[in-house]
């Protein structure tokens, strides 16, 4: 059984500071947990029921609830404002990367369905090409995920690139990641979306520049029949 | 033995005996005295005896769930009972793993974690530690009460409907929930929802009357700060479900209407807006939150100080703390949204009112430390269960601070940790709570003594079985395994995930079987305890005061308040405990005396 | 304190949950209502006097071409097919005839009751396509629906007279449903593979047939008689013919489609296309 508390690999170029972000976080809760866990541990021994002891007739301490307000709240607090950089990055269109290759993928019970931009650069033409639960894209190179829901809310979980977005039905939502390496990776549905919800999965085919564009031009070719 | 003498001998008070408070009550029917009964103290414990069935309802779901995790595609032993649409020879189907994952959430928080904190305690503790005869609105309690029990029954019978139970999750979102269309639930769905718009009814009449009767029935000198930290936490839950529970009615309302009569509400085909539900599910939602674990946190307080022998660390801190959380608990509800398409502006404003509610959680946890800090600490069941329950909390506060940060919580959204999380809170956290509260003021209760040695082995294995079962979810998220998934299999990066999936499901049988344990201390104690002295726990508030169980309007004489509700090892006693209608030295008599005998029931 | 009024408590609940349960209908979606009544109806027709049908689907103009079904992530079920699986909307046979037209009689039966057959018929889904694609069976009669591929499908019924179903088959099994009601067509669909659909025609007699491989069906054994045949097509919509039935002769008819046909009305419980995707993008794209 793995009882690891390490992530697993990172293949998106803003993995790396996610996890960080968890890392750091794991390092803050675990020194609180082991602190607090050890002083609680601690009273139980020292402070157990015997015979003849009376406990110290104590109300409390506005000096101590100060220091623990205080302390906890810079703690989280700088958490928090740590975090918002990789969440601007991720998810505000505003900072989205410019030049990036447009995919439409659109999600229904319980597939997902991903629409590439033929030669002409642009998506909502007649030589767009599709893919049936597999999603190809270059290596090092910007992808805007361009997310549609057919029916229900799906969620588009690509774990290996630490990226999670819902795909809500009558709205366009847009992410975007690079992939770092080369790999086939997992891409997952993380809601609810119906009986199928467990097998709403697909796969993330990271080529080469040059791998993709083959497989690209054959793809087209083979639609185009 | 007749009717009357096995109420007598179940209550363990002798009614013979003249002066007691409840003896005009004597010859009321049996009817009104124990079904359609208005004592507060009755109706708690019929909350008691109801949400505990559901109670079993949602473990035995659970079970169902975990075989179907531990043991995939596998005929579930004696599985062939159910029938064809559920699991056919034995094998669980998605669409009903579906379901079960829906009720088993829909049923633990609303059926019984919510009436077990609210309904019991709210009822039982309320009236008795401030000192009132009953509640402000008896009639209203019991129509509480016998509102939650068709809501109960409709929400099992939608288990029997054709398309079966809802499957669209206990957060039900739109428009998975908006048509059977979608899920091949429709019967169902609407038996869900209206079920939940009864049980609102129900919380709702239970909120009004625990308001008014805080503020309007407290005994003489039962100032707000001497106010006992149980009921403080039942006053503050009881004004988040008044406020609440009608935006998740009307919420509902808008899916009913969207399932049966044709509105758009959630309906994007219908320019109606799924992410409108997600925001009134969680603008409810989130402090619903607080409603399952602050008057579990109320309960904790109350025994610590209690066992340990010392007033509780920072009083007035720890009812301002949650009061912070109140407040709070109604601006954070975004991050439950943090994936969900929301602006991602409202992202980082969520993301830094969620981390400010970690900081009132901290100081309730520090206070209860500094409360154990130089106490003298009595291992009883009851503190067991509320020590667990202070580490437990720990665990669930810490893991939240992942989620809260939206970037992590783009990887943890929706996976295994946050079902840890979520577990640690509301089993580590709430059902500690409530085990040690029932464990506590069962004697008050029942008349007798629970059974400490069966107590103390039943807290034991479920501390460990709890453990085995929820800490390794926080790995299996880590690992990137989502929840509500009915087979991880299917992904092959989830295949190594399998054995520690099975570990987890052959824990969750041992724990649902340790829970045999508690039901037949439960019932034996009933039956067969000791008899249990008016204050057993030598405890300072007002419910210790009176006969184990009180009679009818509770106290014979209305009490005087002279201090506060954790006046432990006071140096202006000899005992480690001062009532607080034990009269200051100097000052007439009229109270009970710490030092004094104890009282005998009924004299 | 009294757990004898727990126990009442506890079981007024269980009374009001199965009196709930009872007015909501039992559990299985098809299968009541078959059997009981059904059994007891004897065959009205004297085959002594009885005439047969027989005829074929006649095809016109330029076969559409078939889209080829990206099986890639379903690896167990592409391995089931010798070449690219394509889809079964239009499948032209060599000899130009229409395959998948399901032909029955419409009018001049009403009058007589007919036995609904013990045999259930079996739709199978093998290599993630729905065998057969159309399928007859009697209102009432038992369909076997297996899962021979031991991934998840679902079986998603969309019927307007009946009531609709949506079953999930997780590994190999199989599962029984039928509908009470003639309905002609229910459309199916899994939802898991957005190419597999298939249409159960439902019918009050016995006189139906789906024209196959070489385009020719067959009723045998009707009473003498004016009948309407119809002839459904997903496609291509629906055609009748009137025909006259003579003891112990056989009558022709011929059915023509035509390529410029497509697009016609087709009547179904539900519209459904599987692989409209809704977004302008795969729209463009067909």
């Amino acid at each position: 059984m793995n009882w690891s508390w390490m992530l697993p690999e990172t293949v998106s170029t803003y993995g790396p500071a996610i996890d960080q972000m968890y890392y750091i976080i794991l390092v803050i809760t675990g020194v609180v947990f082991f602190l607090t866990e050890g002083l609680l541990i601690a009273f139980l021994v020292r402070y157990r029921h015997k015979e003849g002891r009376k406990a110290a007739y104590i109300h409390g301490s506005t000096k101590a609830e100060v220091i623990w307000t205080l302390t906890p709240f810079l703690i989280v607090m700088s958490i928090a404002l740590a975090s918002k950089s990789s969440w601007d990055l991720v998810k505000n269109p505003a900072n989205f990367p410019a030049d990036a290759m447009q995919v439409v993928v659109t999600a229904k019970q319980y597939e997902w369905n991903v629409t590439y931009a033929g030669a002409d650069g642009r998506i909502g033409t007649a030589d767009d090409f599709t893919s049936r639960n597999q999603l190809h894209v270059p290596v090092n190179k910007v992808v805007t995920v361009n997310l549609r829901s057919e029916d229900v809310i799906h969620s588009f979980f690509l774990p290996d690139f630490r990226l999670k977005q819902d795909a809500v039905p009558g709205k366009e939502i847009s992410v975007w990641f690079e992939a770092t390496r080369t790999g086939e990776f997992t891409l997952g549905c993380a809601e609810l979306c119906g009986l199928g919800h467990y097998r709403m999965k697909g796969t993330v085919f990271v080529h080469t520049d040059a791998d993709f564009q083959s497989w690209a031009a054959s793809r087209a070719e083979e639609e185009q029949q | 033995m007749s009717t009357a003498q096995l109420v007598s001998s179940l209550e363990g008070e002798d009614r013979s005996q003249p002066g007691y408070a409840g003896e005009g009550q004597h010859d009321i029917s049996f009817i009104r005295k124990y079904i359609f009964s208005t004592d507060h103290k009755t109706i708690g414990k019929q909350f008691l005896f109801l949400s505990l069935f559901f109670l079993v309802v949602g473990g035995a779901l659970a079970g169902l769930m975990r075989w179907q995790l531990g043991f995939p595609g596998q005929p579930l032993p004696g599985g062939g009972v159910l029938p064809d649409t559920m699991a056919p020879g034995g094998i669980i189907l998605p669409e009903f793993y579906n379901s079960l994952v829906t009720m088993h959430g829909t049923i633990m928080v609303f059926f019984a974690i919510m009436p077990l904190l609210v309904g019991v305690f709210g009822n039982l503790l309320i009236p008795l530690q401030i000192g009132a005869p009953d509640m402000a609105f008896p009639k209203l309690n019991m129509m509480s009460f016998w509102l939650a029990v068709p809501a109960g029954a409709v929400m099992l019978a939608s288990f029997f409907v054709e398309g079966g139970a809802a499957g669209a999750g206990w957060t039900s979102y739109a428009p998975l929930s908006t048509s059977g269309e979608w899920t091949g639930v429709y019967l169902g769905q609407q038996l869900w929802l209206a079920s939940l718009i009864i049980m609102g009814f129900s919380s709702l009449t239970g909120a009004v009357n625990y308001i008014t009767t805080v503020i309007n029935m407290r005994a003489p000198g039962m100032t707000w700060f001497r106010i006992p930290l149980p009921t403080w936490s039942l006053f503050i839950t009881a004004i988040l479900i008044l406020l609440a529970i009608p935006i998740l009615t009307g919420g509902l309302i808008m899916l009913l209407f969207d399932q049966t009569i044709g509105t758009t509400f959630f309906i994007p085909a219908g320019s109606g807006e799924p992410l409108l539900w997600q925001h009134v599910f969680w603008f409810f939602g989130h402090p619903e939150v607080y409603i399952l674990i602050l008057p579990a946190m109320g309960i904790v307080s109350e025994v610590l100080a209690c066992r340990a022998r010392k007033p509780i660390f920072g009083y007035h801190a720890m009812v301002l703390a949650m009061i912070a959380i109140a407040f709070l608990g109604w601006i954070v509800w975004g991050h439950h949204m943090f994936q969900s398409g929301m602006n991602p502006m409202l992202g980082t404003t969520f993301m830094i009112s969620t981390v400010v509610i970690a900081v009132p959680s901290a100081i309730k946890t520090f206070n209860w430390l500094g409360t154990l800090w130089r106490g003298d600490i009595h291992f009883d069941t009851p503190m067991l269960h509320a020590l667990s329950f202070v580490s437990m909390f720990i665990i669930g506060g810490l893991s939240g601070i992942f989620m809260a940060s939206a970037p992590v919580d783009m990887y943890f959204h929706d996976t295994y940790f946050i079902v840890a999380h979520i577990h640690y809170v509301l089993f580590g956290g709430s059902l500690f709570g409530i085990f040690a509260g029932i464990t506590f003021w069962f004697p008050k209760m029942f008349g007798r003594m629970m059974g400490e040695g069966l107590g103390k082995i039943h807290f034991g294995l479920t501390f460990i079985f709890y453990n085995m079962v929820f800490f390794p979810m926080h790995n299996l998220g880590v690992q990137g395994m989502m929840r509500r998934i009915y087979d991880p299999n299917e992904y092959e990066f989830l295949r190594p995930l399998q054995e520690m999936n099975t570990f987890i499901s052959i824990s969750v049988f041992l724990l649902v079987t340790t829970q045999f344990l508690f039901a037949f201390n439960f019932f034996w104690s009933m039956f067969k305890g000791r008899r249990a002295p008016a204050n057993p726990w030598n405890s300072n508030t007002l419910e210790w005061t009176v006969p184990s169980p009180p009679a009818h309007g509770n106290f014979a004489v209305m009490p005087t308040v002279y201090r506060g509700p954790y006046e432990y090892s006071s140096p202006e006693v000899d005992a480690d405990f001062y009532p607080q209608d034990q009269p200051p030295p100097g000052v007439g008599s009229g109270g009970h005396t710490a030092s004094g005998p104890e009282p005998v029931p009924g004299a | 304190m009294f757990d004898g009024i727990d126990l009442k408590k506890v079981l007024a609940a269980t009374v009001v949950a199965f009196i709930a349960t009872g007015c909501g209908g039992g559990g299985d979606a098809g299968s009541g209502g078959s059997g009981g009544g059904a059994a007891a109806v004897e065959n009205p027709v004297d085959a002594a006097t009885a005439g047969n049908i027989s005829g074929s689907i006649a095809f016109e103009g330029d076969a559409p071409a078939m889209q080829a079904i990206d099986m890639a992530e379903e690896p167990v079920c592409a391995d089931k097919h010798e070449s690219t699986p394509m889809t079964e909307a239009v499948v032209v046979n060599d000899n130009g005839t229409l395959a998948n037209v399901f032909v029955y009689v419409k009018e001049g039966l009403e009058s007589l009751e007919f036995p609904t057959p013990d045999q259930p018929v079996t739709l199978d889904q093998n290599g993630c396509v729905y065998v057969p694609h159309v399928l007859g069976v009697m209102a009432g009669q038992d369909i076997t629906i297996k899962n021979s591929d031991g991934l998840l499908h679902n079986i998603n019924a969309s019927p307007t007279e009946n009531r609709g179903f949506n079953m999930s088959q997780p590994v190999a099994m199989e599962g029984t449903r039928s509908f009470p009601v003639a309905e002609v067509m229910v459309p199916l669909r899994c939802d898991v593979h957005g190419w597999m659909t298939a249409y159960i025609g439902v019918v009050d007699n016995p006189f139906y047939a789906v024209s196959g491989g070489d385009g020719s069906f067959d009723l045998s054994t009707l009473p003498p008689g004016d009948y309407v045949l119809e002839a459904w097509h997903e496609r291509y919509g629906t055609q009748t013919q009137n025909v006259t039935v003579v003891t112990g002769e056989t009558a022709t008819v011929t059915f023509t489609f035509s390529a410029s046909m497509a697009g016609a009305v087709v009547p179904l419980g539900d519209a459904i296309d599987p692989h409209d995707h809704g977004s302008e993008a795969a729209r463009a794209d067909q």
